[in-house]
């Protein structure tokens, strides 16, 4: 690999530091004690702690997945931290009662959260380590009778709402680290669209994982009543640490009729240093139902930090003319780990989906897309399109494709398409013959590999994506 | 154009040079004047593709000796890029596929780079827009090319009329053409040749790398080279191609001493 490409790849993590905010962090270990607390620190009731005891039974006889194309040391579950929270616990009715500290930390990760909020209309609901500590634009929304708030809260102010959709469509035991967000989930972003309704502005929240060692296991739920829709933004950066931390979260989205979810992730988690030591473990279950005629669910996803990434944000078409989607870039570097890709699920009849997943590897990086795409008897009419597509950036990184095609519908048309590609000395000769550097090269290449999937975000994440691809692929070319 | 005010433009004296520790080059020695148009023909495994790529900077190969001036100055000091900013402009045998980069975008950039290298002012995307398509003109261009990625799904004659108008904007001094008119058709050909004709001037020079005589039926060279085993082996007027044309190479190669050292009359 040439210098230049080597400089290029080799930036460094910006958003390494740690807010020193006073935080309440319990003792390391996980038992029906720790669940017990947690739930009690929470004040929930009991019909939620049940569901976590019986997850936590679930897990107790599950192993963590071994078919991912990654490697990792086996995960101590002993030796992590289950909840952590900030130790002001006053009620903040407004951003100025928001922590110093805390805003700082925005200020630092180039999102200063009361102009993204009311400059930019967005609501933020803030998870920092946890516990939501500031929630904007909520009596807005509540005027068209759009809940936006933490799952804590939820649990207490709808827990009708909860008891319903909470793991409908991922169950307790659908997988291990599934199982485990189900007993220890500490906070996270409940969203609700009623019948009808238009979200008017993106929904947004920021996560980030702030003490060192403490697992971060969000749980978020949206759903979308007959005609609803929304997009939803999440974002992702952590600070610098030498330990590798667990993020398990678990997302679900439920669709009714004629209703519209777009679900749209910048992740940054910090990706370990350049020897490939500490970074983000982030298994994470994604999975929305579209439940209803004519619903559509839409993840876009532009992934790139986390020192391993397990990731397949999933569609089930149940309802009929029901429509799946899946956007996805995922970017490995130095010793970095991807094994990403989705599951589209075809119940109903003449469903849709189409996934466009582009991979990008560099430095000695693994990155692997897997999906898969399940055509049932029942789903007559059903299509789906699938675009993959890998470029290598140097001669010590890999690529691969898992597509898994399971058609059991004779009417079904399933497309797949891949291509592997890679920015080479003669590409960025082209370039430099036209005057153009490495740097700026590289850029642009890379820039047009993801271009169908950056025009699917919302403006404002377009722009911070192909920031972040800048960061993590662009320096100092010498 | 032989010209008795021309300056030279490029100079190059024993160039010798290597790609995975294989001697290409052997010792190439070449002057190009302002006002010139060169051809350098020879058999496949000569040298000439080579020696464009040597020029315009390419990592795979490794200069082992000689020395190139470009306007007066050492080329080898600067970077690929600096190179195409001092004016050396190649038009590449293979142009390569950009996928997902309108051609709109990637020529803006390369004008503006290059433009600000020279001092001058960037155009933005509305002025760009006006002159680029005055220059796709000259070479019978759909505007549709704009929008599409480079070089992504052009027909060969598309990619080495997109060469030729790279070459429109950037203004070269010293334009090198690495077999422009392979995979040509007839009418492409004209085209391309034409345009060439039009960019060509008092100021700035030509070296076309080809295997055909066909192509100097519209370009005419005020020179033409014959390379073989990575020298010039003769250099001679238009009429060495027609000859070349009608007893190939072989007749050149059976002395090849004593043509030596006539490559640097040019």
């Amino acid at each position: 690999m040439s210098s230049v490409l080597q400089n290029l790849v080799n930036k460094p993590y910006e958003h390494g530091f740690v807010t020193d905010i006073e935080s309440d962090t319990a003792a390391k270990g996980l038992s029906e004690d720790t669940i017990r607390m947690i739930s009690g620190k929470k004040k929930e009731p009991q019909w939620l702690l049940d569901f976590r005891l019986k997850a936590y039974q679930r897990w107790l006889t599950m192993t963590p997945p071994q078919w991912p194309n990654v490697k990792y040391p086996p995960i101590d579950f002993q030796a992590i931290s289950y909840y952590s929270a900030p130790k002001a616990k006053k009620k903040l009715a407004s951003m100025d009662e928001v922590d110093p500290e805390l805003l700082k930390t925005f200020e630092k990760l180039g999102v200063p959260m009361n102009e993204r909020a009311k400059l930019a209309g967005v609501a933020v609901d803030v998870i920092f380590d946890s516990v939501s500590v500031a929630t904007t634009y909520k009596a807005k929304l509540a005027e068209v009778g759009i809940i936006f708030c933490s799952i804590s809260e939820a649990v207490h102010e709808h827990p009708e709402l909860i008891k319903k959709y909470l793991g409908s469509v991922v169950p307790i035991g659908d997988n291990f680290y599934a199982a485990l967000n189900s007993a220890v989930f500490t906070d996270g972003s409940f969203c609700f669209i009623p019948k009808g309704v238009k979200c008017p502005m993106d929904l947004s929240t920021y996560f980030r994982i702030n003490t060192e060692e403490s697992g971060q296991f969000e749980r978020t739920l949206i759903i979308a009543e007959d005609g609803a829709s929304v997009s939803y933004l999440e974002g992702c950066t952590a600070p610098k640490f030498d330990t590798n931390q667990l993020h398990a979260a678990v997302v679900e989205l439920v669709a009714l009729d004629n209703a519209d979810i777009k679900y749209s992730t910048v992740q940054n988690w910090y990706a370990g240093d350049e020897n490939g030591v500490g970074g983000i473990y982030n298994f994470v279950t994604k999975r929305g139902l579209c439940k209803g005629i004519n619903s559509r669910i839409s993840w876009t996803q532009v992934e790139t930090g986390s020192a391993i990434t397990w990731k397949y944000p999933s569609c089930i078409l149940r309802g009929e003319n029901s429509v799946g989607e899946f956007y996805s870039v995922a970017l490995t570097n130095h010793y970095q780990q991807a094994d990403t890709g989705t599951k589209m699920i075809h119940l109903g009849k003449n469903t849709r989906s189409k996934i466009v997943a582009k991979g990008i590897s560099a430095g000695h990086s693994n990155n692997s897309y897997r999906g898969l795409v399940r055509i049932a008897p029942s789903a007559t009419g059903a299509r789906n399109y699938s675009q993959c597509d890998s470029m290598l950036i140097g001669d010590q990184c890999g690529a691969n494709t898992f597509p898994y095609i399971q058609v059991s519908n004779p009417g079904a048309k399933v497309e797949h398409e891949a291509s592997t590609s890679k920015i080479g000395e003669d590409q960025l000769f082209y370039f430099a013959q036209r005057g153009i550097g490495g740097e700026e090269a590289v850029s642009m290449i890379i820039n047009g590999f993801c271009k169908d999937v950056f025009q699917q975000l919302p403006m404002e994440f377009a722009v911070e994506a192909t920031k972040l691809l800048g960061v993590k692929l662009e320096g100092s070319v010498g | 154009m032989i010209r008795e005010d021309s300056k030279t433009l490029l100079e190059v004296r024993g160039l010798r040079a290597t790609v995975n520790g294989i001697e290409i080059l052997k010792g190439m020695d070449l002057t190009v004047k302002s006002g010139e148009v060169h051809a350098i023909m020879g058999p496949n495994g000569s040298g000439k593709s080579t020696f464009a790529k040597v020029l315009a900077g390419h990592p795979a190969y490794v200069v082992t000796g000689g020395t190139v001036l470009f306007e007066g100055k050492d080329l080898f000091v600067l970077a690929p890029e600096a190179r195409a900013r001092a004016g050396l402009f190649l038009g590449f045998q293979y142009p390569i596929e950009i996928p997902g980069v309108a051609n709109s975008q990637f020529l803006r950039l390369a004008y503006n780079t290059v433009q600000t290298g020279r001092g001058r002012d960037e155009l933005d995307p509305l002025e760009f827009d006006d002159f680029v398509r005055e220059k796709m003109k000259l070479l019978e261009m759909n505007p549709d090319f704009l929008d599409r990625s480079v070089n992504e799904g052009f027909s060969g004659g598309e990619k080495k009329r997109n060469e030729i108008l790279q070459m429109a904007l950037l203004e070269p001094r010293v334009a090198i053409l690495d077999e422009t008119d392979s995979g040509l058709d007839i009418d492409a050909l004209r085209i391309v040749a034409g345009g060439v004709n039009q960019l060509a001037n008092k100021d700035n020079a030509v070296v076309l790398v080809t295997h055909y005589q066909r192509l100097l039926n519209y370009i005419e060279p005020d020179y033409v080279h014959v390379t073989e085993a990575g020298r010039i082996i003769k250099t001679g007027p238009k009429a060495l191609a027609l000859e070349l044309e009608s007893r190939g190479y072989d007749w050149l190669s059976e002395k090849p001493g004593a043509e030596h050292g006539a490559g640097a009359a040019a």
